[in-house]
């Protein structure tokens, strides 16, 4: 699978994006195979955000190219890029606060039925099997993520912690092929950070799923990563296993004197 | 005490067209955060593609209701893609002159096609049905206002337990994020534009056989007033745009038999300020926290 040969599953090359006079990403490259979880770190506005609002088609690049399993994402619209198989959370979290919990899972799960929503107007039945297989579908993803109990809840009235696992389980459920996590340690507690390494490898056996993860953590990054990327100012200064990042004089400088080691 | 209820039943029937225009504005506000301002034009148009029809060929209520809901859906969904696609990053105000235009437009070229009013021939026979007493109701009475009522509840099922309501909600919380979730944005307001506008142009086919001398300016007069009831109701909510079309068909109504008709309009928009003074977000509105 992940032999030297493979076709990576992920592809940015090239890619270049600038915000006026500010250059946020210049000239990446990075490759993600199939099957791994890679790490994506740096100081903030090192452009790592961007990347993902790159991939994800909120930004076009300017130059170079994305690819998803060899197809093109470039030009395309975020929700084509979604349906295709990029989930994504986010830095801030983003759901849908005033829909249940379960609504905000649907939502996500219902971007891979064939069925037009238009076809809502006319109630049909194959729309009507559609949509019972999307409730039930979308609760069995949520009891798997232990937020069966909280289906109705609004997705605003759930604990902060509850709504990071809320908005994984919502990526999940457009079942990605890759599944970017921006800073999902961002605002645990101490008790809930301990519990996100396991967690985040339960979802990546569980689901098979390929991760790209940006955090500050490195504990996490260090945890999780086959293959971490550094980034500073834009670019890619570094890349390669735990190891080798740790070891690194760049990194530790881009950082800073921050603590590199777990 | 007859009289009351005579009134009422008066009532009902202009405040069901109301609540059938209102809704189209509450709900292209809910997606979009912005006023369709050529949504009363739309209403108007629907008048006229029912006139057109039938004069054209004198087909029954049944199949002429149905033809005008898809002209007009269509003509919002254009009016959608023309007005309000290309402006969406632009300044709002923007997008409202846009809208505006395009009412002017609608409104315009059927003035020219026809400068006069029209009369709307008939569709149905009218039987008038005493109820008790002197109390009153017309054939026509109740099929606008089942008609009206039938579409209002059709649609508040589709907003609330349909997967196209349900997208269209997340949509008006956060456009950007659901667009990640694969939901298809676009096209998700491109429809409700379509739903809107076509019960804009049911709501104008039921005033034409209600109130049948039909003019271009029709659209600004009534639409403005149910713009007024989607306000009043709380824009953005469809069951808010329901009860404001009623409360200004009651107010309306009411006026009319109480004082001499040119209070009327007066009467209605003091209420409008009234209410908005005292509930900023209308009846049924809440205060929402915009996302950009």
């Amino acid at each position: 699978m992940s032999g030297e040969q493979a076709e990576p599953l992920l592809e940015l090359r090239g890619v270049t994006k600038h915000f006026g006079g500010l250059r946020a990403v210049a000239s990446c490259d990075l490759v993600v195979q199939a099957g791994h979880a890679h790490g994506i770190i740096g100081p903030n506005g090192a452009g790592k955000t961007t990347l993902f609002n790159l991939i994800t088609g909120i930004y076009q690049p300017d130059a170079g190219y994305i690819r998803l399993r060899g197809e093109s994402l470039v030009g395309r619209r975020p929700n084509w890029i979604a349906a295709r198989g990029v989930g994504r959370t986010f830095q801030n979290i983003r759901l849908c606060k005033e829909l249940t919990v379960l609504d905000n899972v649907r939502l996500a799960y219902d971007s891979r039925l064939k069925t037009s929503p238009l076809a809502a107007l006319f109630s049909t039945p194959a729309l009507r099997r559609d949509e019972l297989r999307s409730r039930d579908e979308s609760l069995a993803i949520l009891e798997a993520f232990g937020l069966g109990a909280e289906a109705l809840t609004p997705a605003g009235a759930l604990a902060y912690g509850r709504q990071r696992r809320l908005e994984i389980a919502r990526a999940i459920a457009l079942q990605p092929a890759v599944l970017l996590l921006d800073e999902p340690a961002a605002g645990l507690n101490s008790g809930e950070m301990a519990e996100l390494l396991g967690f985040l490898r339960w979802v990546r056996e569980r689901f098979n799923v390929t991760i790209v993860l940006i955090e500050h953590h490195m504990q996490l990054v260090m945890g999780l990563c086959d293959r971490i990327s550094v980034f500073d100012f834009g670019e890619k200064i570094a890349e390669g296993t735990p190891a080798e990042i740790r070891a690194d004089r760049r990194v530790i400088d881009a950082y800073l004197g921050e603590e590199v080691h777990p | 005490m007859d009289y009351a209820l005579q009134q009422a039943i008066n009532a009902l029937q202009l405040g069901s067209i109301y609540a059938l225009i209102a809704l189209g504005y509450s709900l292209v506000y809910g997606v979009l955060g912005m006023i369709n301002f050529a949504h009363g034009d739309v209403f108007m148009l629907g008048a006229f593609a029912c006139f057109v029809l039938v004069m054209w060929i004198p087909l029954p209520l049944v199949v002429v209701l149905p033809a005008v809901m898809v002209i007009t859906g269509l003509a919002g969904m254009l009016i959608e893609r023309v007005a309000y696609r290309p402006l969406r990053r632009a300044p709002k105000v923007s997008a409202i002159i846009t809208a505006l235009g395009c009412g002017l437009v609608i409104a315009n070229a059927v003035n020219s096609l026809s400068p006069y009013s029209q009369s709307m021939p008939r569709l149905l026979e009218d039987e008038t049905h005493t109820l008790f007493g002197e109390v009153k109701v017309s054939s026509l009475q109740i099929l606008i206002t089942g008609v009206a009522v039938g579409l209002m509840v059709g649609l508040d099922f589709v907003v609330r337990k349909t997967r196209f309501g349900m997208a269209m909600r997340a949509i008006a919380q956060d456009r950007a994020t659901v667009a990640l979730m694969g939901v298809p944005v676009n096209r998700i307001i491109a429809l409700t534009f379509g739903i809107g506008a076509s019960l804009g142009g049911a709501a104008g086919v039921l005033y034409g056989l209600a109130y049948p001398v039909i003019a271009a300016p029709m659209g600004v007069l009534v639409g403005w007033k149910a713009f007024v009831a989607a306000v009043i109701g709380g824009i953005g909510n469809v069951r808010g745009a329901m009860l404001g079309g009623y409360l200004i068909g009651a107010v309306e109504v009411t006026t009319v038999a109480v004082l001499p008709s040119t209070y009327r309009d007066l009467i209605a928009y003091s209420l409008l300020l009234v209410i908005l003074i005292f509930k900023p977000h209308g009846l049924l509105g809440r205060p929402v926290n915009q996302k950009v």
